[in-house]
C-alpha cells in the first residue's frame, strides 16, 4: 500500500516522484467530493490540527482551514500578533506548549527559512509533541510546497500532464519560495523550466537547477505552455532592485499590448496576491486565458490531500 | 491482485454468468419507469461485479433505463490509524442520488463495514429513496455490523482466516470464486 515517504511536509525537495504522484491521484479524489452536495468526510475527525501563521496569510490560511474543516479534524488557529511571542517565549516553547494540548498536526508559516526543519529536529526530544507531523505552509524565501502542488495540478488539469510541457516562472524569483518550490517540482515531474526576470531579481547560480534562465518576457512568452506570475515581494525588499513598478510594468509585465502582440498565448498562473497594473494587468487577470481563482479553488483539495496521506499516520 | 492458482473453485465462468444473469432479473423487478434504479460499484471489487450486471441487464432489457455509478467509500471508513495508510480510488458519480433508488454492488459481504462507508459516502449525494445491498458472495456468521444483503449470488460459510476469492476474467485472466485456506 502506498503511503508518503516523509513524516512531515517540509518541502517539494524531500518528495519523491512516487509522493507527487500519490499526493495528484488523491488530489484528484478530492475534488470529486468537493463537488458533491455534502463536501465533508469524516476522515480527520479524531485529528486535532493547529494553524501557526507567524507571517501574514489570507489565501493559504482560509484554504488548509476549510481543507482541514472538510476532513473533520478540530483546528486552532494562531497568529504571532496578540500572542506571547511578544512576551519573549521562544518557538520551540510556543510550539511545545501547543503540542502538549493533544494537538496532533501543525501547519507552519514563518518568515525565517528552514523553520519546519528545526521543528522536525528538535520536537521529537519532547515527550509530548514526538507525535507531531508539520506541514510548511511557507518559510521565508526558501519553500511553499503547497503552492506548487496546487500550481502543479492546476497546470496538469489544464493541458493534460505536466510531463514534457514548457513551464515560465516569472518575476521576482530571488524572494519568492513559490519559485523555489515550483522550479523543484516541476523539474521532478518532467518539465521544462524556464526563469524570466531582471538579472537583479534572480538568485546567483540559478541555472544550476537545470533550468533556462530568460531576461525577455516576450520571448518567454513564446516558448511557454503555462507561465506562472509571481509578485514583487516588497515587505522583503532592503534595497531598490528595480527603477519603479511603472517601469517594472513595462518590461516584465504582462500588459495588453505585450498580450496581444504575442503570438503564443500561454496558460496564464498566478499564486497572489495580484499586484493588478505590476506584474500583470488587471484585464488579463480577469481574461480566459487565466486560471488564477482555478488555482485557489483547486488549492483546498491539494491541502485536503496533504492532511489526509499524512494524517492517517499519526498514532 | 492474486497469483495464486484457484483451489477447487465452488462457481466458474458459466455459474458465475448464470447468477449474475438471475441477480440482473431479480433488479428488473425492483425497476419503475418514472424512477430508474442507480447502480454503484463499490470500489475497489465491487465494480467488475457493476460492470456484468449492467452488461446483462442491457442484454436483457436493452430498451430500459439503468444509471450507474463508481463509489469509492475509503474517506468514510472507520480504520484509519491502523498499519496501513488507505489510499482512495476514483469515483465516478456526476448525478445527484436525491430520491433515487440505489442498489449497492460489491464481490464479497463480509463484516460490513465497508457497506457501512459505502452507505455514509451515498448520502453525500443526497438523500436516497431507499439503498439496497447486492452482492456476489456473503459470508454468513461474519457480520460485525447489522448488514444483511437484499440479493446474493452465493451464501457460503467460511472459518476465520479463511478468505474468499473472487476473480475476473478482466483483471486477473478468468471467472473463478473459491475459498482459500489461510497461509
Amino acid at each position: 500500500m502506498p503511503q508518503l515517504s516523509s513524516q512531515h511536509l517540509l518541502g517539494i525537495k524531500d518528495l519523491t516522484r512516487a509522493d507527487i504522484a500519490l499526493i495528484m491521484s488523491t488530489t484528484a479524489e478530492f475534488m470529486q467530493v468537493l463537488q458533491r452536495p455534502i463536501k465533508k468526510v469524516p476522515s480527520l475527525r479524531d485529528k486535532t490540527i493547529a494553524n501557526l501563521f507567524f507571517e501574514n496569510s489570507t489565501r493559504t490560511r482560509l484554504s488548509f482551514e476549510l481543507a482541514e474543516k472538510r476532513l473533520s479534524a478540530d483546528l486552532i488557529n494562531f497568529s504571532a500578533s496578540g500572542s506571547s511571542l511578544s512576551k519573549g517565549e521562544t518557538l520551540l516553547d510556543t510550539v511545545n506548549n501547543i503540542l502538549a494540548m493533544k494537538v496532533d498536526m501543525i501547519v507552519l508559516r514563518h518568515s525565517s527559512p528552514g523553520t519546519g526543519l528545526f521543528l522536525a529536529k528538535h520536537l521529537p526530544r519532547f515527550r509530548h509533541s514526538a507525535h507531531a507531523r508539520i506541514i510548511n505552509a511557507g518559510d521565508g524565501t526558501h519553500e511553499h510546497p503547497t503552492q506548487a502542488l496546487l500550481d502543479a495540478f492546476s497546470i496538469q488539469k489544464a493541458l493534460g500532464t505536466v510531463e514534457g510541457k514548457r513551464i515560465a516562472l516569472v518575476g521576482d524569483i530571488l524572494h519568492s519560495r513559490v519559485a523555489l518550490s515550483n522550479i523543484l517540482l516541476l523539474k521532478k515531474m518532467g518539465a521544462e523550466v524556464q526563469v524570466c526576470a531582471p538579472a537583479s531579481l534572480l538568485p546567483k547560480n540559478i541555472s544550476n537547477l537545470g533550468i533556462k534562465v530568460s531576461h525577455s518576457l516576450d520571448l518567454t512568452l513564446e516558448q511557454a505552455d503555462a507561465i506562472n506570475l509571481l509578485r514583487i515581494q516588497e515587505e522583503r525588499l532592503k534595497v531598490q532592485h528595480f527603477p519603479g513598478n511603472y517601469e517594472y510594468h513595462r518590461m516584465f509585465g504582462l500588459n495588453l499590448e505585450r498580450w496581444e502582440n504575442a503570438k503564443n498565448k500561454p496558460l496564464i498562473l498566478h499564486p497572489g496576491p495580484v499586484n493588478r497594473g505590476v506584474e500583470i494587468d488587471g484585464k488579463l487577470a480577469d481574461g480566459p486565458d487565466s486560471i488564477i481563482l482555478d488555482q485557489v479553488q483547486h488549492g483546498v483539495a491539494v491541502r485536503m490531500a496533504v492532511l489526509y496521506l499524512l494524517g492517517q499516520t499519526v498514532n | 491482485m492474486n497469483s495464486t492458482a484457484p483451489q477447487n473453485p465452488f462457481a466458474d465462468a458459466t455459474a458465475m454468468r448464470l447468477r449474475i444473469q438471475r441477480l440482473s432479473l431479480m433488479l428488473a423487478e425492483l425497476n419503475q419507469e418514472e424512477s430508474p434504479l442507480v447502480l454503484l460499484g463499490i470500489q475497489p471489487r465491487g465494480v467488475s461485479l457493476a460492470e456484468r450486471l449492467k452488461a446483462a441487464w442491457k442484454e436483457q432489457m436493452p430498451t430500459k433505463r439503468l444509471d450507474y455509478g463508481i463509489l469509492d467509500p475509503t474517506f468514510f471508513r472507520d480504520d484509519f490509524n491502523q498499519a496501513k495508510v488507505l489510499v482512495p480510488e476514483a469515483t465516478n458519480l456526476n448525478f445527484s442520488l436525491e430520491n433515487r433508488r440505489v442498489v449497492l454492488v460489491d464481490d464479497v459481504l463480509f463484516t460490513g463495514r465497508t457497506i457501512r462507508a459505502a452507505m455514509d459516502a451515498v448520502n453525500t449525494f443526497g438523500r436516497p429513496e431507499w439503498i439496497k445491498l447486492l452482492v456476489l458472495v456473503e459470508r454468513r456468521f461474519a457480520r460485525q455490523l447489522p448488514i444483511h444483503p437484499d440479493f446474493f449470488g452465493w451464501s457460503v460459510d467460511a472459518f476465520e482466516g479463511q478468505k474468499v476469492k473472487v476473480r475476473w476474467t478482466e483483471h486477473h485472466g478468468e471467472d473463478a470464486i473459491w475459498i482459500e485456506n489461510n497461509v
